[in-house]
């Protein structure tokens, strides 16, 4: 791509677009294209109310890529995805089943079990220098064996408390969904941890080279394991708030998330091999996938025309503006 | 040093994989009731043999330092398509397999190309066109169904001669016409040589492009092989998304424990065979144990993670601790 004309278009824009990253001003461009083509189709895809119930199916993707994008700034990948999300949810309504003190302390213990997959995944790829997408997919291996033993095959009978349905499906300010109102909280705080914080520079010093900031006197396979422990809290996060948007949890929930949640990151911007990225990229990344996902049901595509479109348009996104430099 | 012992380090993994198979398996047909009879051992190559296929398939991926996560998609998508076309008389049948073969050859095609030329990155386009893949096995088998030449299925899932199992045989031939040919030729050499280091390969000139789509390419036929076996197994197709996604991971497994590295350059299918085969006999130690079968995703999983922990080992070597940052 050239670079001259960018400029040359980028110069007459106002500073602000200017210093936006092409990826995240693609991405954006996209989800108008994607409202635009399904305002052709339906008169109701701009309404408010519409848009709104959008913005709460995105904002449970959007918690469980927080925590993926974390990660792949790392230039990690965490396939734990899909067990963990399923973990949080199970274990959290599992908890629930112990009394007044389950009831109240059931999301923390969700998150908690989440965290407890992340800190595996974290010694694994920190300490013993296992490549994360092997030791992932392992321990997403594990945490399905625990669960299919822990039900015995079957979904756990224990239903998603009144606190998990509040979180996910209430209105604590009137027209805001709960769910939204959490994404924001969750994606402000990573904004502040990412721009602010030395713990979110040494992230995107480790992404660019971890041999370099290891020599600058930064404990690195702390800041990794930390990273990898809160992406597994934020995935359970994830499963919890779906299995209060369900009102139960179910054993497969998550696996619907593993290539969601990489496709957000990616399609936001954020580089695959770590160090380059920015939270409004993944937004853009969330809204784009869920917008994606239903224009497709709206139009009433069988599972697998949603699967072939699903994976073309990833890729062909990708080959766009995801593409690695070439070498020599 | 001796020749030999070059020969040994370089198969030291492979050889390691063998050990672990033949021990694991002795253990499983001296539990097993019935013992060793031709009839334990033809359906427990029956099972493993599926995994080969496909193991073979991921490590011809991974010895480029790459990984191809939609080769467990490949295999189902090829299930599906052969429960249609490898039917009818002898010769349909044989257009039947050719054109299932050609599919995975061009599945393997589409992934090297999108990786090698479109330079993306493997985990996420192959994650993309696995979904691609698993679409269309669905649009081919929305329900699980179809037929396949019998004849053929029964001869090669049966025995020959009475003793070896046919399915055996026909890795065999697998290793000897695509595995052998391709490790030693131009392209093979080059697919090592990119796993090992892509710049000093690019520099003495190693045609790695071209070896390294060569990989690609051959690992969707290995797969669509995989998927015939499936097929020839069950007689139907079966789009079925958790069975695609185990495939994939444990072709992984398989690959590490037969000593194929994870970052390339390293390794060869023959170990990954025997990976597959002993992570077979481990996941079915448990049903002559009588244990209850749903401990066995646990069981498998926590193989899998020592499995792969072992590989930590090597951090006891280390003299310098800059090499823990790659």
């Amino acid at each position: 791509m050239s670079e001259t004309t960018l400029g040359g278009i980028a110069g007459r824009m106002p500073r602000f677009i200017r210093r936006a990253d092409p990826a995240v001003l693609t991405a954006f461009a996209c989800i108008v294209l994607l409202l635009f083509l399904g305002s052709l189709y339906s008169r109701s895809f701009l309404s408010p109310e519409y848009l709104l119930q959008q913005l709460k199916v995105a904002s449970f993707l959007g918690v469980i890529a927080t925590g993926m994008m974390l990660v792949i700034l790392l230039g990690q990948i965490d396939l734990s995805v899909p067990w963990s999300v399923a973990a949080g949810a199970m274990m959290a309504c599992a908890a629930a089943a112990y009394g007044p003190v389950g009831v109240a302390l059931a999301i923390p213990f969700g998150i908690l079990c989440g965290m407890l997959i992340g800190v595996v995944n974290g010694i694994g790829v920190a300490y013993l220098r296992i490549p994360s997408m092997i030791i992932t997919l392992a321990t997403n291996a594990v945490a399905q064996g625990l669960m299919v033993v822990y039900t015995g095959g079957f979904s756990p009978q224990d239903s998603a408390t009144g606190a998990m349905r509040y979180l996910a499906t209430g209105f604590g300010i009137p027209g805001v969904p709960n769910a939204v109102i959490i994404w924001a909280l969750i994606g402000a705080a990573m904004v502040f941890v990412l721009t602010r914080t030395s713990f979110g520079r040494t992230v995107y010093g480790i992404g660019n080279r971890e041999r370099a900031a290891y020599l600058s006197g930064i404990d690195t396979r702390r800041v990794v394991m930390i990273a990898f422990a809160v992406s597994g809290g934020l995935s359970a996060f994830g499963g919890v708030l779906l299995a209060g948007y369900a009102s139960k949890a179910a054993q497969s929930m998550g696996d619907a998330y593993l290539l969601p949640s990489i496709a957000a990151v990616v399609l936001g911007g954020t580089s695959i091999l770590g160090g380059r990225g920015s939270y409004l990229g993944t937004v853009a990344g969330v809204i784009l996938i869920t917008l994606l996902q239903s224009i497709l049901s709206v139009m009433q595509m069988p599972e697998a025309g949603r699967q072939i479109i699903y994976g073309v348009v990833i890729v062909a996104m990708l080959l766009l503006y995801g593409r690695a430099p070439a070498s020599r | 040093m001796k020749d030999w012992r070059y020969w040994l380090a370089e198969q030291r993994g492979t050889l390691l994989a063998f050990g672990i198979f033949i021990v694991m398996f002795a253990i499983y047909t001296s539990n097993h009731p019935a013992g060793f009879t031709a009839n334990v051992v033809q359906t427990a190559s029956n099972k493993g043999v599926l995994l080969a296929f496909v193991a073979m398939a991921q490590t011809l991926v991974v010895i480029t330092a790459g990984i191809d996560l939609s080769i467990g998609m490949i295999f189902l998508l090829t299930n599906c398509l052969a429960s249609w076309l490898v039917v009818g008389t002898p010769m349909q049948t044989t257009l039947g397999v050719i054109a299932v073969l050609a599919v995975g050859l061009l599945c393997g095609a589409i992934n090297g190309a999108i990786v090698i030329y479109g330079r993306l990155q493997p985990i996420v386009a192959t994650i993309a066109t696995g979904a691609v893949y698993y679409g269309i096995g669905l649009l081919l088998r929305p329900f699980p169904g179809g037929s396949v030449n019998e004849d053929l299925a029964d001869a090669l899932t049966s025995r020959v001669f009475g003793v070896v199992p046919a399915s055996l045989v026909v890795l065999l031939a697998v290793v000897l016409v695509i595995w052998v040919p391709f490790s030693r030729s131009v392209l093979g050499r080059a697919a090592y040589a990119a796993g090992s280091s892509e710049t000093a390969a690019y520099m003495s000139g190693v045609p790695i492009r071209r070896g390294k789509f060569a990989a690609y390419t051959l690992a969707g036929l290995l797969a669509a092989i995989g998927g015939l076996f499936l097929t020839f197994f069950t007689y139907t197709g079966e789009a079925a998304y958790a069975s695609g996604n185990a495939y994939t991971l444990f072709s992984i497994a398989a690959v590490v424990l037969g000593g194929v590295s994870l970052f390339g350059g390293k390794g060869s299918a023959i170990g990954a065979i025997f990976g597959a085969l002993a992570f077979r006999t481990i996941g079915d130690l448990l049903f002559v144990f009588d244990f209850d079968p749903l401990w066995q995703p646990l069981f498998q999983g926590v193989i899998l993670l020592v499995a792969v922990s072992l590989g930590a080992f090597a951090l006891f070597r280390v003299r310098n601790r800059l090499e823990w940052f790659l």
